[in-house]
């Protein structure tokens, strides 16, 4: 990444919601920093805090300590118009586009205009020129309804880019939709990047959508930052959970007598991508193995795999030991 | 029935001179009073159902205290029986209107009674529309005001609609008992002729013309409640 200052950089956020059983801990001790021009993946199970985390961001939810700098600008201690004001520095995109029903495509990305006060002609030569960004020109005057998932999407996203924010901040904006349409959604938000130089935000739960269009990445787990860095770092490391999210194996035969050992392929420590020295090496060991599955991509412009082996099973740990011993990061499969 | 396919089958049906004089004042008196109170409703119970919403728990100007105090107020009009409104006003009534018998007269009692009926309908309706538009609005930077004028009324309209048809509709069952205590309408000649004086020609055409006009009201309402509901 290029060295200019983060435009967004959060420190210490922690967020606790009042319950009846005492305060719930919905964020802890967030720091993390997002880099102008970048596609940043915020990942986690649902319940993780992901979606707490872009309310606080945004000021719709108030942190209960730490700082969100946007830029020099401390959000959480924003209120009434300077608050207002720097929402509109934020473009938000949701999992259901939550698209107006009583207005049409053209007239719901125009509503962050009148909000804003551009006037009647200004709104329109600018929605014109978003309904051409995203490829709905012809659906100018359709409703919400006569739109397909991907194409309210779409809307969604040219409605968020409105007011020329700095930041687009998705929320789960491909989990409502099927394969086809989430790449060329995803296809569309680095595209966008490509040509105006936003800063994207994605939340999700899709390690795809990360594989796809992400340059860096966090991964939140009950509130707190797990692993958090540039997707080529957090895939070469190949004790890290990321690396197992986004290099993912099949799920090992239901039933078996053991023997499956899985090893990382291009990670930090070995850099070796090749199956056939693996196999070589085991096989000149005496620990003779087969390939059961394997995952082989290019990542963050990284090419990475993992591959599940299947050997003797009285023999794992000779396998382990062997491939210990060349730098490999091995892990006995259960 | 028996009555009616008697006078039929005679030929003297409208003969009846009540009929053809008292019925079509009385059918201008119902429809003034319902389309005045009924504007009278929309014009005030909209703002005070938007209060109910805009200050409960989930509401975008939360407020415990005013939505308690606004609550009350409405709970208590909408539980008083309309007779008892309808009578216990009169000296606001007059305040108003400078007399408390005739349909001018009956439209204040009358619409006193339907907003907080309506209001409650009103709250409902923007209850349905979804925290998520209200959300994305919100990060638009959109003030209270534009929240309820751009989000809550739009994306409700149809709700709202079918609810002033439900009100009306409940209007014209008042301007019948509002008309047997002096407020005059269909309500009124149904009474005095029909019921008291056994005339049962006349009570049967003004049932009649109740149940036209609530139809058509309903018709009208569900036809202009579909159309404005684009999901
Ligand atoms: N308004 C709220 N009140 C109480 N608890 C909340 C509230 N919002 C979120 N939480 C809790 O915070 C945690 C994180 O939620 P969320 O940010 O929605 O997770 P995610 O988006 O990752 O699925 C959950 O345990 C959730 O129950
Ligand atoms: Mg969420």
């Amino acid at each position: 990444m290029t060295e200019t200052p983060p435009l967004l950089r959060l420190s210490g956020l922690r967020k606790e919601f009042p319950s009846s059983r005492g305060p719930v801990v919905a964020l802890e001790d967030i720091t993390l920093s997002i880099a102008r021009g970048s596609i940043h993946g915020i990942v986690g199970r649902s319940g993780a805090g992901k979606s707490t985390l872009i309310r606080c961001l945004t000021g719709l939810e108030r942190p209960t300590a730490g700082t969100v700098d946007l830029d020099g600008t401390d959000i959480p201690a924003l209120t009434g118009d300077e608050l207002r004001a720097v929402r509109r520095r934020f473009g938000m995109v949701f999992q259901h586009a939550n698209l107006l029903d009583s207005r049409s495509a053209a007239d719901n990305i125009a509503l962050p205009l009148e909000i804003a006060g551009w006037s009647a002609g200004e709104r329109r030569a600018r929605v014109a020129e978003l309904l051409d960004l995203v490829g709905l020109t012809d659906r100018a005057d359709n409703h919400p309804g006569q739109l397909s998932g991907g194409q309210q999407q779409r809307v969604g996203i040219a409605r968020a880019l409105a007011t020329r924010p700095d930041i687009l901040l998705c929320d789960e904006p491909t989990s409502a939709l099927d394969a086809a349409t989430t790449r060329q959604i995803l296809g569309l938000l680095r595209d966008l990047r490509e040509r105006l130089g936003i800063t994207v935000v994605i939340i999700t739960h899709e390690p795809s959508v990360v594989r796809e269009v992400c340059d860096t990445v966090t991964l939140l787990a009950d509130g707190t930052v797990v692993e958090t860095g540039a997707i080529s770092d957090v895939v070469a490391d190949a004790t890290g959970q990321l690396h197992r999210d986004l290099v993912p194996l099949p799920p090992l035969p239901l039933e078996h007598d053991g023997g499956y050992v899985e090893v990382a392929l291009g990670d930090a420590r070995s850099g070796t991508t090749s199956v056939d020295a693996v196999l070589a090496l085991l096989r000149e060991g005496g620990v003779p193995a087969e390939v059961a599955a394997a995952t082989l991509e290019t990542i963050g412009g990284r090419r990475v795999g993992r591959i599940q082996l299947e050997v003797d099973p009285t023999r794992t740990q000779e396998a382990v030991r062997l491939l210990q011993a060349a730098h490999l990061s091995p892990e006995v499969a259960a | 029935m028996i009555a009616l396919t008697t006078l039929a089958a005679e030929g003297r049906w409208f003969d009846n001179p009540i009929i053809q004089q008292a019925v079509p004042t009385a059918i201008w008196e119902t429809l003034a009073m319902t389309v005045v109170a009924g504007i009278l409703t929309a014009l005030l119970g909209i703002p005070l159902g938007v209060l109910l919403f805009t200050t409960s728990p989930g509401g975008t100007a939360p407020s415990a205290f005013l939505n308690r105090a606004v609550g009350a107020v409405v709970n208590i009009g909408r539980s008083l029986p309309f007779l008892i409104l309808m009578i216990s006003i009169i000296p606001f009534t007059r305040l108003v209107v400078g007399t408390s018998i005739g349909w001018q007269a009956a439209v204040v009692p009358l619409t006193v009674g339907a907003i907080p009926f309506y209001a409650r309908l009103v709250e409902t309706s923007l209850r349905e529309v979804s925290a998520g538009k209200v959300e994305a609005v919100t990060m638009m930077g959109a003030s209270r005001g534009e929240i309820t004028r751009k989000v809550l009324l739009p994306e409700a309209r149809s709700g709202l609609v079918a609810g002033l048809t439900t009100t009306v509709i409940a209007l014209i069952g008042y301007t019948a008992m509002a008309g047997a205590v002096g407020g005059g309408g269909l309500g009124a000649v149904a009474m005095s002729y029909g019921y008291n004086r056994f005339e049962s020609d006349v009570m049967i055409v003004c049932v009649v013309l109740l149940v036209v006009i609530v139809t058509i009201v309903q018709v009208i309402g569900d036809l202009v409640a579909r159309r404005l509901d684009r999901r």
